[in-house]
C-alpha cells in the first residue's frame, strides 16, 4: 500500500506540468541564499569583520544588571547569552503561573452568577486585552515603578516586602540541615501513592470513597514537619538592610527583583491571562447542560460531577489553546529589550550585537533558540493533543 | 413597585447568598476606590486649556501637553504643510472601506483588489511625494500615522502571500508543502522583535554595498512576511473547512488548479476566515508599536521623546494614557465588529 503511494507520488511529481515549478521553486530559493551568503562575505570583507561563532569565546566587556549566574565583564559572550537565555525563561516561568492563576479566576468569575463579578471581569478582559504589550509594559515601568519612593522613604510591608524605586526585596530564607525536609516530602509523596491505591482497592471491593486529596495535603504537611523537628531544621530570614555609603542610602542582601523584571512580569501576566480567561470560559460554556444533568441523575453529587465530568472535558477544551497563549508568553517576553531587562533579545541581539557587530551570527542564535522553544512546546501540544483526543468510532 | 423591583433585582444578581454578598461588596468597594479618583484625574480637576506646563495648577491630568504635542504624536516629524497628504490616504481608505457596506457581493471584490494592488501605491506616491509635490523621506514618517501606515501596508501585502502559503501548504507537490511548512512554521515561531532587528541590522549585510533599501521599508517588508505566517494559518482553516464535494465539483466541471481556486475555493474560504483575518489585524495593530525599539519615531516613540523633554518632564503618565485610549478605542471597536462578524457568518451555516 505505502510502496504504491510512493510511486504515485513519484510519477506525479515527475509529470513535467508538476516538476517544473517545483524545480524552479528549488532553484530560486537556492539561489536566493547563494546572492545573500556572496554579498555577505563582500560587506564583511570590507568592513574588516571576520565571520564565525569564535567570537562566543572572547571576553564581552559589559556589564548586566540582573543575571541568575555569576557574570561580568570578563565572562564570555556565550556566557552572556545563557545569562540572557536564564533571564528569559524565569520571567517566561513566572508569567505562565501567574497568568495562568489569574486566567482561571477570572474565567470562572466571568460567569458567575454575581452579575457585578462577571462584569468587572469583562471590563477587565476587554482593558488588557486591547492594549498593545508594548504600551503596558512602558507604563507599568516608567508610570508605577519608576515612581515609588526612593531608598530612605521605602515602604515597607509587614517586615517581610520592602518596595522603593530601586525594586521590591524579600527576605532570603536561609535553611539549615534543609536536606530532612526534602526526605520528608519524598516519603509523603509515596504514602500518598500508597494512599491511592489503596482507596482505588477499597473503592471497588465496598464502594466507599476515602477524601483522598483531604488526606494527601495534611500528608504532604505531616510528614515534613516532622521530619523538620527530628533533624533539627532551623530557618532564619535574611531581611535586606539599609546601609549608608557615602550619603547614598542603599538596600543590602535579601532577595532583590528589579523593577525591569517587575515591569516586565507584570505586563506579560495581565495581557495574557485575558486570553486565558476568554479560553477557560469558552471551555466551560462548552460543556452542555446535559452533561451535567446526567451526572446528578447518575447520583453524583456537585463536586463529584465537577472533578469526574465538567472539569476533564472543559480542560480538552482549555488547554490547546491556552499552551499557545504560553508560547505567546514566552515570545511577548522579549519586549523587555524596551526597557532594558537583560532577556536573550536585549543582552544578546541588542548589547552583544553592537560591541561585535556579529549581525547575522547573533540574529540567527537569536532566532534558532525561539525557534527551539516554540516547537518543543509545539511538540509537547500536539502529543497532548493525540492522547486526549476523542476516539471517534 | 419600581423601588421594589430594583430591590428583588438586587436581591437575586448580586445578594443572593453569603458568599455573593461578600463578593459584591468587596466589588463595590473596589468601583469605589478606583473609578472616581481615576474620572476626577481624566475630567474633573485636569487642565485642558494653557501652552505650558506651569499652565496646568490642578491636581488632575495635564492634557495641554497632548493638546502641544498632539501633531507629532500623530504626525511625528512629517512637515506640517504636508500633512493633507498623510490625511487625504487615509481619508481614500476609510471611504473604500466605507463604500464596501453598500454594494453587492461581486463588487466587494473589486475593492479588495483596489485595496491590495492599486491603494498602496496611491497612498505611497501621496505620502511619499511625487508628481511635483515635495519629497518627504521615510524617516521623517512617525507618530500614529506611521504605526498604522505600516500596519496596514503589513496586513495588505501579507493577505496574498498567505493565501498562496496556504494553497502551497495543502498542495499534493511535495517542494510547495514542504517550502510552505518551513515557512509558516519558521516565521511563526520567532518573536516579531527579532525580526525587527534582523531587518534594522542584518538584512542590509545580505544586498549589495550599493543596493540601499531604506529602513522604514525594510522593517514594512519584515513585518508584512511575518504577519504573512498566520494570515496563511487563518486561510488555511478556511480552506479545510470546505467540504471535499466543492473541489469535486469544480474538477467535474474541467477547472484546473488555478481557475479552481481562484473561483470556487478561495471566495468561499476567505468568506469564512474574515474574521480570523480582522483578529489578526489587531493583533498586528497592536505589535507594530515594537518598532519604537528599532528607532521609529513611531507614536510611543514620540511620546518618550517628549517626556524627557526639560519643559515637559513628569508627563509620562498623561502621554500613555492618551496613546492607550487611541489603542483600546480602535482595537475595541475592531475586535466587537470581528465578534458580530463571526456570530453572522455562524448563523448562515446553520
Amino acid at each position: 500500500m505505502k510502496l504504491i503511494d510512493l510511486k504515485n507520488s513519484f510519477n506525479k511529481n515527475f509529470q513535467l506540468g508538476n516538476f517544473i515549478p517545483q524545480f524552479l521553486l528549488l532553484f530560486c530559493f537556492v539561489l536566493l541564499i547563494f546572492y545573500f551568503t556572496k554579498n555577505a562575505q563582500v560587506n564583511l570583507l570590507a568592513r574588516n569583520i571576520t565571520s564565525g561563532f569564535d567570537f562566543l569565546k572572547t571576553n564581552s566587556g559589559f556589564d548586566v544588571q540582573f543575571s541568575l549566574i555569576a557574570y561580568d565583564g570578563s565572562y564570555s559572550f556565550g556566557r552572556a547569552y545563557l545569562v540572557g537565555l536564564l533571564n528569559t525563561l524565569l520571567v517566561s516561568f513566572f508569567g505562565i503561573i501567574f497568568a495562568t492563576i489569574l486566567g482561571f479566576v477570572i474565567g470562572i468569575s466571568r460567569l458567575s452568577e454575581n452579575l457585578l463579578l462577571s462584569k468587572l471581569s469583562q471590563f477587565y478582559v476587554e482593558l488588557f486585552r486591547n492594549l498593545p504589550l508594548i504600551l503596558q509594559i512602558f507604563f507599568w515601568y516608567f508610570v508605577v515603578l519608576r515612581n515609588l519612593p526612593s531608598t530612605e522613604k521605602s515602604l515597607i510591608l509587614l517586615d517581610f516586602l520592602i518596595i522603593n524605586v530601586q525594586g521590591f526585596y524579600f527576605p532570603k530564607f536561609i535553611f539549615s540541615n534543609f536536606e530532612f525536609i526534602i526526605y520528608g516530602v519524598a516519603f509523603s509523596i509515596l504514602t500518598i501513592f500508597m494512599l491511592i491505591y489503596y482507596s482505588n482497592k477499597l473503592f471497588y471491593n465496598s464502594g466507599k470513597r476515602l477524601p483522598v486529596f483531604k488526606l494527601s495535603i495534611f500528608l504532604l504537611i505531616l510528614f515534613p514537619v516532622i521530619l523538620s523537628f527530628l533533624g533539627n531544621v532551623g530557618l532564619k530570614f535574611e531581611q535586606a538592610k539599609l546601609i549608608q555609603n557615602f550619603g547614598i542610602f542603599n538596600y543590602v542582601g535579601g532577595v532583590k527583583l528589579v523593577p525591569e523584571f517587575l515591569a516586565l512580569l507584570f505586563a506579560l501576566s495581565l495581557y495574557t491571562s485575558t486570553f486565558i480567561a476568554e479560553n477557560v470560559r469558552a471551555g466551560i460554556l462548552s460543556i452542555s447542560k446535559g452533561q451535567k444533568e446526567a451526572a446528578k441523575s447518575l447520583g453524583f453529587n456537585n463536586s463529584l460531577s465537577l472533578k469526574l465530568i465538567v472539569i476533564p472535558q472543559a480542560l480538552r477544551v482549555i488547554i490547546p489553546p491556552t499552551t499557545n497563549q504560553y508560547l505567546n508568553l514566552v515570545k511577548n517576553s522579549s519586549f523587555a529589550a524596551g526597557i532594558g531587562y537583560p532577556d536573550l533579545t536585549s543582552v544578546f541581539a541588542g548589547t552583544s550585537l553592537s560591541q561585535t557587530g556579529k549581525a547575522i551570527e547573533i540574529i540567527f542564535i537569536v532566532m534558532m533558540t525561539y525557534l527551539s522553544i516554540s516547537l518543543f512546546i509545539s511538540l509537547i501540544l500536539n502529543w497532548y493533543n493525540k492522547k486526549i483526543a476523542f476516539i471517534s468510532k | 413597585m419600581n423601588i421594589k423591583h430594583t430591590f428583588y433585582w438586587c436581591k437575586k444578581n448580586l445578594f443572593s447568598n453569603w458568599y455573593n454578598s461578600i463578593i459584591s461588596i468587596f466589588c463595590i468597594y473596589l468601583i469605589i476606590i478606583t473609578i472616581p479618583p481615576f474620572v476626577d484625574w481624566v475630567f474633573l480637576s485636569a487642565t485642558f486649556e494653557g501652552k505650558l506646563k506651569t499652565d496646568c495648577k490642578t491636581s488632575g491630568a495635564c492634557w495641554v501637553f497632548v493638546r502641544v504635542w498632539f501633531e507629532k504624536f500623530m504626525y511625528g516629524f512629517y512637515p506640517v504643510e504636508n500633512i493633507w497628504r498623510i490625511n487625504l490616504s487615509f481619508l481614500i481608505l476609510i471611504l473604500t472601506i466605507g463604500t464596501s457596506f453598500f454594494v453587492r457581493e461581486k463588487f466587494k471584490l473589486y475593492i479588495l483588489f483596489f485595496l491590495i494592488f492599486i491603494f498602496p501605491i496611491i497612498a505611497y506616491i501621496l505620502i511619499r511625494g511625487s508628481f511635483g509635490m515635495e519629497i518627504v523621506e521615510s524617516r521623517e514618517w512617525g507618530g500614529l500615522a506611521l504605526t498604522f501606515i505600516l500596519a496596514i501596508f503589513g496586513i495588505l501585502v501579507s493577505f496574498p502571500l498567505g493565501v498562496l502559503l496556504a494553497l502551497g501548504r495543502r498542495s499534493e507537490l511535495p517542494v510547495f508543502k514542504y517550502f510552505s511548512i518551513c515557512f509558516i512554521e519558521f516565521w511563526r515561531g520567532i518573536p516579531l522583535i527579532t525580526v525587527l532587528f534582523a531587518a534594522a541590522v542584518m538584512f542590509p549585510l545580505l544586498l549589495p554595498a550599493d543596493f540601499f533599501v531604506d529602513k522604514t521599508l525594510r522593517i514594512a517588508i519584515g513585518i508584512a512576511i511575518f504577519e504573512s505566517a498566520y494570515i496563511a494559518e487563518v486561510v488555511r482553516g478556511g480552506l479545510q473547512s470546505l467540504p471535499k464535494g466543492q473541489y469535486d465539483a469544480a474538477r467535474s466541471l474541467g477547472m484546473g488548479y488555478w481557475k479552481m481556486n481562484f473561483f470556487i475555493i478561495l471566495p468561499q474560504a476567505i468568506k469564512t476566515v474574515i474574521p480570523g483575518i480582522a483578529n489578526t489585524f489587531i493583533a498586528l495593530l497592536k505589535d507594530t508599536p515594537l518598532i519604537v525599539l528599532v528607532g521609529m519615531a513611531e507614536i510611543l516613540g514620540m511620546i518618550n521623546l517628549a517626556k524627557a523633554n526639560p519643559y515637559w518632564l513628569g508627563m509620562a503618565v498623561e502621554g500613555y494614557v492618551f496613546a492607550a485610549a487611541i489603542f483600546w478605542v480602535a482595537s475595541f471597536f475592531l475586535s466587537s465588529y470581528s465578534q458580530k462578524l463571526e456570530k453572522k457568518f455562524s448563523t448562515e451555516k446553520k
